[in-house]
Order: C-alpha cells, then structure tokens, then sequence
C-alpha cells in the first residue's frame, strides 16, 4: 500500500476509514491535553442538553446561554448539532473543546460514510464518541470536560436510542430519556414525571422546552426561553425520516406556553 | 558496465499512452450531463457493489472508469483531501477546481515517474449554487485536465457518447430528459437497449441542502 496519492510526497501510509487516523497521520490531529502546570482562565460553558424517546423517534434540545464563571458570556450558543442524517449530538461543559470535538465527529461520520458507501451503525457512533470522549480525558482531569449527549434512529432494529456520557467516556443507553450539564440534573427530575411513552411530537416539543425552563429555574447556568430577545431552545428530532430541525416559530410557541405555565 | 538501451521520450510516452488508452477501452464508459437543478453522471455497471460514481464532498461528485482498484484509489484520496481541506478550513473552500488540478498533477507524475501509468479516466462534478455555477472536469491517464461545458464523457466510447449528446443538449432540461439523452447516447454508441439493472447513475442537485449527492434508484429508469 502506498502513502495518500494526493499528499505531499511521502505522504505517510493512511490506515482505514478513520479520519482521526488521518488527521494523525498528516500530524494535524487536535491536542486534548494540556501541560501539567497550566493555569486556566475562565472559558466558556455550556450547559443543559436533555433527550428522550417520543412516538418517532428521539428528540433532542438544549438551553442556548454559555457562561464564563459568573459571567454569561454568550447567549445564543448552539448546543445540539446533527452528528449525521440519521442522529444528533448535543454537549455540555467547555464550549470550545466541545464545539471542536462535535466538528471531528460529524467529519468522522461523514468521511466513514463516503468511503465505506454506508453509514456507521447506531451503536459504532456512540462507541467512536465515546472513545473521543476518553481521548481528552487529560483535558478534563485539568477542567475542561466534555460531556456529550448522543442520539438517532437506530436503521437495523428501527427505533430511536439514546446514549449518556460520563467524562471518562463512559457510554450508557438510556431507556427513556437522559440530560446532561449543570441543569442537566433539574431537568432529569422534570422528565421523569412529564415523560410517558408515545407522546407526539407537538407534546414532546413541549415537554422539551418545560423541562428547560424547569432547569433554569433552578439552575443559573440554565438560560430559560428568552422572550424579550426572542432567543429559543434548539430542539431537534430524529425520526424514521432522519434528523430535523424544528422551526423557531413551534419552539417560540411552546416557550411562550411553558413560560405562562411557569408564572 | 551495461549501458541501458536507449528510447527516445516520444516513444517511451507513445508507448505508455496506448497501454493506457487500451487499458482504458477495456472497460465500460460513463456520460456527464447537466440538467435544470445539476449534474447527472451515469455510468454504465452492471455490479450493484462496486461504485464508479461516488460523492466526494457537499456538492462535489467523482466518477471514474478503466481499472476498479486505480480509480477507486483516487476517490478515496479525493475525499481524503476534501475532507482535510474542509475540516482545517471551511465546507465552501472545498472546490472542484482544486480536487481536479490535485489529479491531474498525481496522475501527471504517475504517468511520467512510475513503472506504469494509471489505466483510468476520472470525472470531478460541483454543482453550482446557480445553474450558471456547474462545473465538470475531465482528467486522462497521463494528468491532462478539462474543463467541460454543459455535458461530458470518459471512456473507451467518450467520442461516440459526446457527439450524440453535442447533437441533443439543451441547457435547462429537466433530470428525466437529461437522462433520457444520455441513455440514448450509450444506446446508440452500442447500438442496443439496455434494461434498468444495468445502469449505476447519480446526480449532485442542487435542491437538496448541504449534501447535494444522491443515487438513482431502479425505477427512475423506466420511462414515465
């Protein structure tokens, strides 16, 4: 086997359908650690990501505030991403790391894909985000963890399936639904008494953006629906039909809902 | 001391070109056109399995004819470099230009430097964002490259298949009459009828959001 043709000549031996291994190979691989004695500043954070199962499929949304210690830093951060057609990733903790990691992820998704001529299994996604998730350990032993959120439609057993992460990159399927981030926790507790099975996709919007508003309440780092600066929660679903944005107007709608329901 | 016989260059390259162009004859060829919304590359491939068009980037397609592993090789360092370019830069610096010239120069120097040159012709696809904005690329075994308007052929019967489509084009049609114009060019190039099975065709269209590839099915082959 010869070195990637169209490199530089030289160009070292590139192994498989890893575009991490290529990345490495051409030595431009991201660096997930840092040296021991570095100080940090305050980077940025994002924070509440919740998914769970509805009629479809999964659906996915997250808060849009990212803070920087006490400070909010910005207010209309993108938490939840489509990792692929069929699946969407979500993050919370340091913002840049995450934001990067999500990149090499829909990169890697995408680059197996076109090489292979079919997409990665449900499962082998989560695995690789995992395994992601552990390379930069070093990174969050120093304070800039990562903790993901992944879920999709499953093409072989044909149902929607959800995956938690820990720091160490653990990988665990959650059942029904699953958060992650500072509201993660408040967020949690709101699902498990809203979710049930099978609600529709108007009604799990909801339950969604309630879940949300129930975790910014309870938690600063949360940013709850912002009505004056028309600033809404990402919400996603996955479906049999693949991966969907759900338009401003439906998320506003149910914002202005749950935040009634709140007062 | 052997003195190694010597052969003018002309005739080391003659020599190389038609072991290449006859290499390349061997095998089946594919046909370009544009139509109203992008690209349609079809092919003729009877294997379900082993791909001559394949995606590269968002609105970039290759397709390849000649010798399966060659070409093959090549689009999967074609995506390779898209897919670098892309990730250390951004989507829209992935272009068609720079993918064709970076073939044109590999397949150059293996034509040139190596014990023997590619038997492969490869075809680079971008569907514009307006239909003014489509490009095609050809690229031969000795890293000639083209720059093509509007439709194009590689292969053994590329003349054939380019003089009937030069007699048909017109720019504007819909996908089904451009597809109807280049299976007409390959029926008349081979002079028979070919059943549905035996094609391999995609398209990079514009319609379709930030992925612009996609495969025709089966049934897109029989006529309205």
């Amino acid at each position: 086997m010869t070195g990637d043709p169209l490199g530089p000549p030289g160009s070292p031996v590139v192994p498989g359908e890893s575009f991490t291994a290529l990345l490495r190979a051409q030595g431009l691989e991201p660096r997930w650690s840092l040296p021991a004695d570095a100080s940090l500043a305050d980077v940025l954070e994002g924070t509440t990501v919740l998914a769970f199962r509805y009629a479809d499929g999964v659906l996915m949304a997250g808060d849009r505030r990212a803070t920087a210690g006490n400070v909010i830093a910005y207010r209309t951060m993108q938490k939840v991403f489509p990792a692929d057609a069929y699946s969407a990733v979500g993050i919370s903790g340091t913002a840049g790391v995450g934001v990067e990691l999500i990149r090499l992820f829909q990169t890697e998704l995408e680059h197996y894909e076109k090489l292979e001529g079919s997409r990665l299994s449900l499962e082998g996604k989560a695995n690789h985000l995992a395994a992601m998730v552990r390379a930069h350990l070093p990174m969050a032993f120093q304070g800039l963890a990562v903790v993901p959120l992944f879920c999709g439609f499953d093409e072989l057993t044909g149902q929607g399936r959800l995956y938690s992460f820990d720091v160490v990159g653990g990988r665990y399927e959650e059942t029904d639904y699953a958060a992650t981030g500072s509201g993660g926790r408040d967020a949690k507790a709101y699902l498990r008494s809203a979710f049930r099975d099978g609600l529709s996709e108007a009604e799990a919007l909801q339950v969604a953006v309630e879940a949300l508003v129930a975790a910014a309440e309870e938690d600063s780092a949360t940013g709850g629906p912002d009505l004056q600066r028309g600033i809404y929660p990402n919400v996603v679903v996955v479906s049999p039909a693949g991966y969907r944005d759900l338009p401003e107007e439906q998320v506003a709608e149910a914002a202005r809902r749950a935040m009634g329901a709140a007062r | 001391m052997n003195l190694p016989f010597y052969v003018p260059p002309e005739q080391l390259m003659k020599d190389r070109a038609e072991y290449a162009r006859k290499g390349i004859a061997r095998g089946k060829s594919i046909a370009a056109v544009a139509y109203a919304d992008g690209i349609l590359l079809l092919a003729e491939n009877p294997s379900g399995t082993l791909h001559k068009i394949g995606e590269v980037y968002d609105r970039i397609a290759f397709a390849g004819v000649g010798k399966y592993t060659e070409f093959e090789a090549l689009r999967v360092a074609g995506i390779r470099h898209a897919d670098l370019k892309g990730y250390a830069y951004a989507r829209s610096d992935v272009t068609a230009k720079g993918l064709a010239n970076a073939y044109a120069q590999v397949l150059g120097q293996i034509f040139t430097q190596e014990v023997k040159p590619y038997e492969v012709e490869i075809m680079v696809a971008e569907v514009g964002r307006e239909s003014g904005g489509d490009l095609l690329f050809r690229v031969t075994y000795d890293g000639t490259l083209f720059a093509e308007d509007h439709f194009s052929a590689i292969g053994g019967q590329e003349e054939q298949l380019t003089t009937f489509l030069q007699e048909h084009f017109r720019p504007g049609a819909p996908l089904p009459e451009a597809l109807g114009w280049a299976i007409g060019a390959f029926q008349a190039a081979n002079d028979r009828t070919f059943a549905p099975e035996d094609w391999e065709a995609a398209v990079v269209d514009r319609t379709l959001g930030r992925r612009t590839f996609r495969r025709l099915r089966a049934e897109e082959f029989l006529p309205a």
